[in-house]
């Protein structure tokens, strides 16, 4: 095993030996070794891109703006609950609670409007909840060391059931004066200069996510935690402290999510986003990211969100029924992580 | 017993290994006798394992042709080998924890009637297992609750149960004290008088010479030369596996030691750690001495934060200190490089660069500034001689020797004074040792204090100014370096007196 590790060290120590002018070689290897990190996002680009050519040849109706912008506007809610998501998976946690945040941030938003509260405000008050629920699922896990997939299971059933107790399981309405793309809506539904909103909304979030993850210290804490805890917290990491805030990072962006969802229709549908956790942890696994931690990036995350979109757009457009979609969307999770583990074999054959 | 005049039990003929970009075994030709200890020597990566990995046929040559008395073995799976009556015992225990003893030896073969086990007889067939390797414990008994020495000889009953020809094991006394290794040795001369063949990989160089029959020398994936021990010596086992002489397995610079860096009293931690005291001053290296289980590693957790402790108190030049976690004893300028490295060392999806400046992100609010974190790993690995064509290779695939270096560049990027070495040179092989030990030496001579934890006597006799010796959470003695010897250092660990280690 340990020879392994040795003969790989023996080829880059021969090119190591400290030769004055070696620097291109070295820069021409860390290139290589860069690009190789970005394979299994490649290969999900790969795969993206196969599908929107496909589609776009398929179906007359794939390669419109109406379509684009819809496909967009579908994915917004899984996409922005994803980011978050991707940095609870680099920290090897889960966090099954989304979908009934969503649900209950969307029911707690429109209920305030109901009553009159201005819609930023209320806003603002259901991005808060979703971060208290993140705070309860960070403070479970860091701090009473629950196993995430525990903490967060009970929290989907407490959170899904004081929802339907607050609202009896009944949707609840708001006044449709604050509908349209003018008013609440326009966080789902509006456009600036024929650009969504929501896209806007989640490219600024995924630069943000992006730039967090790859160039602050909050996001190599994140990695670091992920790939070896107890090394973490011996390297005087305040694991507790990261792991709070990437829950409650991920709840943030939960309840902002349940709130784009009730934007487009002004109702709060306490059964809504039932299985949304398994399509976000399925988007962020697609994009490379490990169960098992220290691995995954903003860019793959998207990519995987995006994939999963468009065969379920393309399933509509060709007139496929939605059961067969999803076995289509069980098939491509089992090669996402076929694929990882194959690569992840190959890594370990060389090293370990 | 001259080898030439008996069939070989295994014969390897022209064995070639091929891996992507390495040929890790190459050409080797060589016989295995029956009843012999045959030890392969060799640094890592001269193939050794992967020579192994072939036997047991983990791994299928690409060349090349094994016989088995005489007759060409097909290559299929692990399970056929071990019908061949050929067994591993991993480096790496391949028991299943949460199962008994009796469950664990016989995994696989177990008997039944309708499907149904019967449980008594696996029982009595493992007690007498047991009692053919010297374990006298209950078959019962759920392994993890054993010791590692305990568990090694259950993997060595677990290969008699498969009436093996030819039991390979992979550096058995890694994590073995000096009791433990004896008894290991006698299990050994038992298997080997019943005519088993022992292919044994070692590289501690005493060891070779306490249990070989026959050593080959591996390099580069060739043999270098097979012999009888008795035509070897250290020095020119040495050259064989390194390929050239090393001057000092330990360079031990001249201690100068100065003023009292760190100073721990009293540390108390239940049913561990007992009224715990000892100083270390700068330039120095003092060792932990003990047996496995003594508190030598607990005791370095615990001046450094990692685990609680109910009393004592931590003085770092002449300030005592208030440590709560790690990143408290850190700031105050300690380190701690574990025992373990993959365990709770590395953060191995984590590139060099990261893993070098993970205590000390340099940041300017909060953004990590990554032209200084490239330059701070790339100084760090010119320094300590890091070889890695890049910074930004993940530390999963450098050698044992440059991980450790990427720990201890850590640390002195974390500008640590005090720093705890626990079994550092653990996995590595005889070169990268005598470079870690000259890289600690220059350590103290530039003015850190040294703690160096190590279950090698050798190791800690060489290279401390000082020992401080270990018993059952106690500190049990203290002995300058012109009082150490062997037998002095047992005692005081084990509580014998000095006279019944003879």
């Amino acid at each position: 095993m340990k020879d392994t590790i040795r003969s790989t060290d023996e080829v880059m120590g021969d090119e190591a030996a400290p030769v004055p002018g070696a620097q291109p070689v070295w820069q021409r290897l860390r290139l290589k070794g860069r690009l190789g990190d970005f394979i299994a996002q490649m290969t999900a680009a790969g795969a993206l891109i196969v599908v929107f050519t496909f589609l776009s040849f398929a179906s007359p109706d794939f390669l419109t703006t109406d379509n684009l912008i819809n496909i967009i506007e579908q994915n917004a809610v899984t996409a922005t609950i994803a980011l978050g998501m991707t940095f609870v998976i680099i920290t090897a946690g889960i966090d099954l609670s989304v979908g009934s945040t969503a649900a209950m941030t969307g029911v707690l938003g429109v209920e305030l409007i109901a009553h009159g509260m201005s819609w930023p405000l209320a806003l603002l008050i259901a991005i808060g909840a979703g971060g208290i629920v993140g705070l309860g699922n960070g403070l479970l896990i860091s701090f009473t060391k629950l196993n995430p997939f525990i903490a967060t299971l009970g929290m989907m059933t407490v959170v899904r059931g004081l929802t339907d107790v607050y609202t009896n399981a009944v949707v609840v309405v708001g006044p449709t004066s604050v509908l349209g793309p003018d008013n609440f809506g326009v966080i789902g539904l509006g456009k600036v200069a024929g650009i969504p909103v929501a896209l806007m909304i989640l490219v600024v979030l995924s630069i943000i996510a992006h730039f967090l993850l790859s160039r602050t210290r909050l996001g190599r804490y994140t990695y670091a935690i992920g790939s070896n805890e107890e090394a973490a917290r011996l390297s005087g990491i305040p694991v507790k402290k990261y792991l709070l805030a990437v829950y409650v990072i991920l709840g943030l962006l939960t309840g902002l999510a349940g709130m784009i969802a009730v934007s487009r229709l002004g109702i709060g549908e306490p059964n809504f986003g039932i299985g949304l956790e398994l399509d976000v942890i399925a988007a962020t696994v697609i994009g490379g990211a490990s169960l098992f931690g220290g691995q995954g990036t903003i860019v793959g995350t998207l990519i995987g969100v995006f994939l999963i979109g468009l065969i379920r757009d393309g399933s509509v457009l060709l007139d496929i029924n939605s059961f067969s979609q999803n076995v289509i969307i069980g098939v491509v999770i089992w090669l996402a992580v076929f694929w990882d583990q194959f690569r992840r074999r190959r890594i370990s054959s060389l090293s370990s | 017993m001259q080898p030439s005049l008996r069939t070989p039990l295994i014969r390897l003929q022209n064995i070639c290994k091929r891996f992507p970009g390495v040929l890790a075994v190459d050409d080797v030709n060589l016989d295995i006798y029956p009843g012999e200890v045959h030890v392969v020597a060799g640094e890592n990566g001269a193939g050794k394992s992967t020579l192994m990995k072939l036997l047991s046929q983990v791994e299928r040559p690409t060349s090349g042709t094994v016989l088995l008395n005489g007759r060409e073995v097909p290559f299929v799976n692990p399970q056929h080998a071990q019908r061949l009556g050929i067994s591993m015992v991993y480096q790496e225990f391949a028991l299943a924890p949460h199962l008994t003893v009796a469950q664990n030896i016989v995994l696989g073969r177990e008997s039944t009637l309708f499907g149904v086990i019967n449980q008594r007889a696996e029982v009595e067939q493992a007690r007498q297992l047991l009692q053919r390797v010297g374990l006298h414990i209950d078959p019962k008994r759920i392994v993890s609750t054993l010791s590692v020495a305990e568990q090694q000889l259950v993997e060595i009953a677990k290969a008699l149960d498969i009436d093996a020809k030819l039991v390979i094991m992979d550096e058995p006394t890694a994590t073995l004290t000096d009791q433990e290794i004896i008894h290991l040795f006698s299990v050994i001369r038992g298997l080997t008088a019943q005519g088993i063949a022992v292919f044994y990989i070692s590289h501690r160089l005493d060891e070779i010479f306490q249990i070989a029959d026959r050593v080959t020398v591996m390099r580069d994936g060739k043999v270098v030369a097979t012999l009888p021990r008795s035509d070897l010596d250290q020095q020119k086992l040495i050259r064989l596996m390194v390929g050239r002489d090393i001057q000092h397995l330990y360079p031990k610079p001249e201690p100068r030691p100065g003023p009292v860096m760190l100073r721990v009293e009293g540390i108390t931690r239940r049913g561990v750690l007992h009224q715990c005291s000892f100083e270390v001053r700068a330039g120095e290296i003092l060792g932990f001495a003990g047996l496995i289980g003594s508190g030598r590693t607990e005791l370095a957790r615990a001046v450094f934060g990692a685990d609680p402790i109910d009393a004592g108190s931590v003085w770092l030049e002449g300030k005592r200190l208030s440590i709560k976690s790690p990143a408290s004893a850190i700031a105050a300028g300690i380190g701690y490089l574990t025992e373990d490295r993959k365990r709770d060392g590395l953060a191995m999806t984590l590139d060099i660069a990261q893993n070098i400046t993970l205590t000390n992100l340099p940041t300017v609010a909060s953004w990590i500034d990554l032209g200084k974190e490239e330059r701070i790993a790339v100084r760090a690995r010119d320094r300590l001689k890091i070889r890695a064509p890049s910074v930004h290779r993940k530390v999963a695939v450098l050698s044992g020797g440059n991980q450790q270096k990427v720990i201890v560049a850590r640390w002195l990027e974390a500008q640590a004074r005090v720093l705890f070495f626990d079994e550092p040179s653990r996995g590595i092989d005889v070169n990268a040792k005598s470079e870690l030990f000259e890289l600690i030496g220059t350590l103290a001579s530039e003015g850190r204090a040294i703690v160096l934890i190590s279950s090698y006597l050798p190791e800690l006799m060489n290279m401390c100014d000082r020992l401080v010796v270990l018993r059952e959470g106690h500190i049990a003695g203290e002995l300058e370096r012109s009082q150490f010897t062997e037998e002095r250092i047992m005692a005081l660990a084990t509580g014998a007196s000095e006279g019944d280690m003879l």
